[in-house]
C-alpha cells in the first residue's frame, strides 16, 4: 500500500453498495477506507423504498439468505421484516403480479395467490377495490437510512475507516494499476480500488479510458403519519413500491422519473414536485382505509441507470485492481449480496456464489455516444417545450 | 430520430387549474398589503391564507404551537371564518381592491423549475382546503408566511397548557379562542413582554415572566409598562418542570440559576407561554429551493435577500416575518442560553420530540426508537460524538436515526431545539449546522385531500412502478435466451 493515509482497499462511494463491500472486506480482515463526497447514504441509498425482493438478479438467492441475518451480522438494527403482499386493483396488475409469482416459484420460493377476501384479511387497510394479490413468503423490506448507518458503524467496529466530505477528484494509475486517489481532503494510496460512486462513477472512470454509460434520474416518494401496524408491513401494488414502516408510517414511491444531469460533485438539488398528489392518489386507492391519513413528507432521490437497466459488477482487466459497481437503480435490497460479490471480486477475482458474466461492461461496446438522446433519456428532453 | 421515454415525467403534468399574475401566501399585515398594492397596480391577485386552520391541525400544533389551549370554538368553522375576517380589516380592503381572497386554504407546496427539475409546465403553488387540493400558477409568488413559535423542552412540556407566543397571539386576537386563564410567560425579551401585555389587555391573568439571565431582556419602556401592570420578572430562574392533571398544566416549578441551594419556586398557572423567540416560516422557500442563510439576528434560517424583498428565485419574493424576525443581534445566543439552562435544570429523560417520543438521552445518544427493541452492544457505545467525528454534525442525519422531527407535526416543536442541543453538545456553531430540510406538503394533509383525482391521461398512461424498462426485470438466467423477449412483453413498462 502506498501513502500513509491510504488503505489496502479504497472504496469510492459511501452508499449501500460501497459500504456493504467495505464491510465484507473488513470482515475478511482487509484494511479498508470508504470515501464519500458527502454523508454516508445521503443519496439514493437512504431515499429508497427499502424493498428486498429482487428475483431478476443473480444475487437474489444471496439477498434472501443474508437479509434475515443482517441485524445480527451488523450488530445494528436494519428494521428488516420478512414477507411481502402485493395488491392488485385491476386485472392487468394482477396478471403482472402473478407472473412474478411464477418466476419466484420457479426458483423454489413459496408465493401464494390471494383472492380479494384474502387480501382484505391480510391487509387490514385494503378495501373493496382490491381484486386479488400475491403473498411472497420471503423477500421483505428494511429501513434504508438505518441500514446505511448500520453498515457504516459495523464497518468502523471492524476497524474500517470512513471519510466523509471527501470528494474524489482523480484516480492515479501507474504501470497499468490504480495506485491512489486524489480527493478534496488529500491523497490516498491503495492496492485495490472499488468504484461505487453512483451517478458519478462514469465521470470518475472516464479519465482512465473506461466508458461506463450511466444516466441519472430523479424519483420521488411520500410518507404518511403512522397507521395501526399491519401484521405484514411489506404491502405494495397499484403501481407503487413501498411499505408500512415499523413505526406505522406508509412510505411509497413510483411513477414517472425525470432524467437529469449530475456533475462530479453530485446532484445540486433533489427537489420533489406536485407528483406527490399522484402518489397520494395511488396510496389512497391501494389502502382506502388509510385515505384519511396525513401525508407528512415527500422527497426525491437520484439514481443512475445503465442503458439496459442492469448492474455493472466487474473487476476490470485493466487496470486489474479496479472493481466497478453500479446497481443501476436497484441497489438497496441487493446490498448485502452485492457487497459480498464485490468482496469476492476484489480479493479472489471472481464471485464465489453467482455468475456475474452478463453484468460485464463489455456488453455496451459500440454504444452510440448519444445513447441517452436515442432513448429519450436526455435531461433536455424533460422540459415541456422539448417534450 | 430521438425517441421519447413513455415513463419519464416529460409532459406528464397538466396545466394548473387556476392562474394569477400574483399569488400572495399569508394575509397578515405584510401579505395583505402586498396583495392590495399588486391589485392596485392592475395585476390579477390571489391572496391565500390558511386561517382558520382546522381544529385537527390546531391539535397537532400546526402551524403554531397552540399547546392544547384553544377553546372548542375553533371547531365551528363558520364562526371562525367570520372571526378571522373581522379581526383583519385589510381583508375587506383587499376585496375592494379586486384581490381574490381565499381563506381557510393551505399553501402546502410551491414548485419552480431549477436544478434537478425541469418538467414543470410553469411555476405553481399547491393549494388545498379541507376537501381537495389543486395547483395554481403564478407570475410572481409573494410569501408572507410570517413566523412560527420557537419551542423548547423541559419536564412536562408535553402536556396541554405549554404553548408558544405566536399561538397565544393568534388565539387571543385572530381566533378569540384562548382557553387559559392564568399564565406564566417564559422569556423577558420584547416578544415576551408584549405577549404578556396583550394577555393582560384581554383579561388573562399573567402571574409572572421567567428569565434565565440575570436581568430583563426587553426594552426599558416595555419593562416599565409590565412593572406598572404589577407583573414580576423572575430573573436567574429556569423552568424545571410543569406539573398538571387531566386538563394539563396546573403549576410550574422553577429553579434558581444563581443560587443552586435556593429552594425551588412553584407557581400555580394553567398555561406556560414560551416567548423566547420566533422562527421565520421558511418552509415554502426551502421546498422551492430558494437560497437560505443562517442569521441569528433575523431569527435563524432566513432567505438570502436580493434587494429589499427579492429571493434567489427571480419570481419569488418575501415580505414580513418570513423574511426575518427582529430578534436583536443576539437572538440565536439567547435561544442557546435558554436551551443550556433548560438542559442543566432537567434530566436526560426529558422528551424532545413529542410526536416520536424521543428523549434528550436518545437524541444525543443517536439511539434507535424503543419500538425496535433492545439497544445492541454496538449501539450502546454510539453517540452524537461519533457522527460529529465522521463529519460536521447534520440534523437530517440524526433525524433519520433517532426520528426526532419525523412525526406528524413535521418537526415544528423540536426542529430548532434539536439544532440548539446539537450545537451545545458538539461545540458546533449553530450557523454551521445545516437546516433540517422542510418537505412538501409543508402542512400535514390527508392522502385523499392531496390526491389528484383528476390527473391527466398522460400521467395515468405513462405510470410505472419504476423506470418502465422491461430489460431491468428479466431474470438473470434468461438474459440472452429466447425467454428474454417473452419476459419483456409481459414485464413491459407502464404498469398502472
Amino acid at each position: 500500500m502506498s501513502g500513509a493515509n491510504g488503505a489496502s482497499v479504497v472504496v469510492i462511494g459511501g452508499g449501500v453498495t460501497g459500504l456493504s463491500a467495505a464491510w465484507w472486506l473488513a470482515r475478511s480482515g482487509v484494511q479498508v477506507l470508504v470515501l464519500d463526497k458527502g454523508v454516508v447514504g445521503w443519496e439514493a441509498s437512504g431515499r429508497n423504498g427499502g424493498g428486498a425482493t429482487h428475483y431478476h438478479s443473480p444475487l437474489f438467492h444471496e439477498e434472501q439468505r443474508l437479509w434475515p441475518q443482517m441485524d445480527d451480522l451488523l450488530g445494528y438494527s436494519t428494521e428488516y421484516q420478512r414477507e411481502r403482499i402485493i395488491v392488485a386493483l385491476n386485472s392487468e396488475q394482477l396478471a403482472w403480479y402473478q407472473y412474478m409469482a411464477g418466476i419466484h416459484r420457479g426458483f423454489g420460493y413459496r408465493v401464494d395467490d390471494l383472492d380479494a377476501r384474502q387480501v382484505r384479511e391480510a391487509v387490514p387497510l385494503a378495501g373493496d377495490n382490491a381484486i386479488g394479490g400475491i403473498h411472497v413468503f420471503h423477500g421483505g423490506h428494511a429501513n434504508p437510512q438505518r441500514t446505511v448507518q448500520a453498515y457504516a458503524w459495523a464497518l468502523q467496529d471492524l476497524g474500517g475507516r470512513i471519510l466523509q466530505h471527501a470528494a474524489v477528484t482523480g484516480i492515479k494509475v501507474e504501470g497499468g494499476r490504480a495506485t491512489g486517489v486524489s480527493t478534496t481532503r488529500g491523497e490516498f494510496g491503495l492496492d485495490s480500488l472499488v468504484v461505487a460512486a453512483g451517478p458519478q462513477s462514469g465521470m470518475l472512470l472516464a479519465p482512465l479510458g473506461i466508458d461506463l454509460p450511466l444516466a441519472p434520474a430523479r424519483a420521488e416518494m411520500i410518507v404518511t403519519e403512522p397507521a395501526p401496524l399491519m401484521a405484514i408491513g411489506g404491502v405494495d401494488g397499484n403501481g407503487l413500491y413501498g411499505r408500512q414502516t415499523l413505526r406505522g408510517n406508509l412510505a411509497f414511491g413510483g411513477g414517472p422519473h425525470e432524467w437529469i444531469d449530475v456533475d462530479e460533485t453530485g446532484p445540486e438539488a433533489r427537489p420533489s414536485t406536485p407528483l406527490l398528489r399522484n402518489l397520494s392518489r395511488r396510496v389512497a386507492e391501494l389502502l382506502p382505509k388509510a385515505a384519511h391519513l396525513r401525508v407528512i413528507r415527500s422527497w426525491a432521490g437520484v439514481i443512475e441507470n445503465t442503458p439496459d437497466g442492469r448492474p455493472v459488477l466487474e473487476r476490470l482487466a485493466s487496470p486489474d485492481n479496479v472493481t466497478i459497481a453500479t446497481m443501476s437503480a436497484v441497489g438497496f435490497g441487493l446490498s448485502p449480496a452485492s457487497g459480498h460479490a464485490i468482496r469476492d471480486l476484489v480479493l479472489d477475482g471472481a464471485c464465489s456464489f453467482a455468475d456475474l458474466g452478463k453484468l460485464r461492461l463489455s456488453r455496451f461496446e459500440g454504444l452510440p455516444k448519444d445513447w441517452r438522446r436515442e432513448r429519450g433519456w436526455d435531461a433536455d428532453a424533460m422540459g415541456v417545450s422539448a417534450g | 430520430m430521438a425517441q421519447t421515454d413513455p415513463c419519464s415525467i416529460a409532459g406528464k403534468f397538466q396545466p394548473p387549474k387556476q392562474r394569477f399574475e400574483v399569488v400572495v401566501v399569508g394575509a397578515g399585515q405584510a401579505g395583505a398589503q402586498a396583495a392590495i398594492d399588486a391589485a392596485r397596480d392592475g395585476k390579477s391577485v390571489l391572496l391565500v391564507d390558511e386561517n382558520p386552520v382546522s381544529a385537527g391541525l390546531i391539535g397537532l400544533d400546526v402551524p403554531l404551537y397552540y399547546g392544547g389551549r384553544a377553546t372548542a370554538a375553533v371547531q365551528n368553522r363558520g364562526r371562525m371564518l367570520e372571526q378571522v375576517f373581522a379581526a383583519n380589516p385589510l381583508l375587506e380592503e383587499a376585496f375592494e381592491a379586486g384581490v381574490e381572497v381565499l381563506l381557510g386554504a393551505y399553501a402546502w407546496g410551491a414548485f419552480v423549475n431549477g436544478p434537478g427539475l425541469n418538467a414543470l409546465p410553469e411555476p405553481v403553488v399547491g393549494l388545498a382546503d379541507e376537501e381537495t387540493s389543486w395547483l395554481c400558477g403564478f407570475g410572481r409568488l409573494i410569501l408572507a408566511t410570517g413566523a412560527r413559535d420557537l419551542a423548547l423542552s423541559f419536564a412536562g412540556w408535553d402536556q396541554p397548557g405549554v404553548m408558544g407566543a405566536g399561538a397565544l397571539h393568534a388565539l387571543l386576537t385572530r381566533y378569540d379562542a384562548f382557553a387559559g386563564r392564568r399564565i406564566v410567560v417564559l422569556g423577558s425579551c420584547a416578544l415576551a413582554i408584549s405577549t404578556a401585555l396583550l394577555a393582560i389587555e384581554r383579561d388573562v391573568e399573567v402571574v409572572a415572566l421567567v428569565e434565565i439571565r440575570d436581568r430583563p431582556q426587553g426594552p426599558a419602556d416595555l419593562v416599565a409598562r409590565l412593572a406598572t401592570a404589577g407583573v414580576p420578572i423572575l430573573t436567574s430562574h429556569a423552568p424545571m418542570a410543569a406539573h398538571g392533571g387531566a386538563e394539563g398544566v396546573e403549576r410550574i416549578v422553577l429553579a434558581s440559576i444563581s443560587d443552586p441551594a435556593a429552594p425551588s419556586v412553584e407557581i400555580a398557572c394553567d398555561t406556560v407561554c414560551q416567548a423566547i423567540g420566533l422562527v421565520p416560516a421558511v418552509e415554502l422557500l426551502n421546498v422551492l429551493g430558494a437560497k437560505l442563510t443562517f442569521d441569528g439576528a433575523r431569527g435563524g434560517h432566513v432567505p438570502v435577500l436580493v434587494g429589499e424583498s427579492g429571493t434567489s428565485l427571480p419570481n419569488v419574493s418575501v415580505v414580513g416575518g418570513c423574511a426575518g424576525v427582529a430578534g436583536g443581534a443576539e437572538g440565536a445566543d439567547y435561544a442557546l442560553d435558554w436551551m443550556r439552562a433548560l438542559m442543566a435544570a432537567g434530566d436526560a429523560s426529558t422528551i424532545v420530540c413529542q410526536c416520536e417520543e424521543v428523549s434528550r438521552a436518545a437524541l444525543l445518544g443517536v439511539k434507535h426508537p424503543a419500538y425496535l427493541g433492545p439497544i445492541s452492544e454496538g449501539m450502546a457505545k454510539r453517540d452524537v460524538g461519533d457522527l460529529s467525528a465522521d463529519g460536521p454534525v447534520n440534523q437530517d442525519q440524526i433525524k433519520r436515526l433517532t426520528r426526532a422531527g419525523m412525526g406528524p407535526c413535521q418537526g415544528r416543536r423540536c426542529r430548532e431545539q434539536v439544532g440548539l442541543m446539537l450545537s451545545l453538545s458538539t461545540q458546533t456553531p449553530l450557523a454551521a449546522i445545516p437546516l433540517a430540510s422542510y418537505r412538501a406538503p409543508v402542512r400535514p394533509l390527508p392522502l385523499k385531500v392531496l390526491a389528484d383525482w383528476e390527473e391527466g391521461h398522460e400521467m395515468s398512461a405513462g405510470w410505472d412502478v419504476w423506470f418502465g424498462m422491461p430489460s431491468q426485470w428479466v431474470p438473470y438466467e434468461d438474459i440472452g435466451t429466447d425467454r428474454e423477449a417473452e419476459h419483456a412483453t409481459i414485464l413491459g413498462g407502464e404498469i398502472q
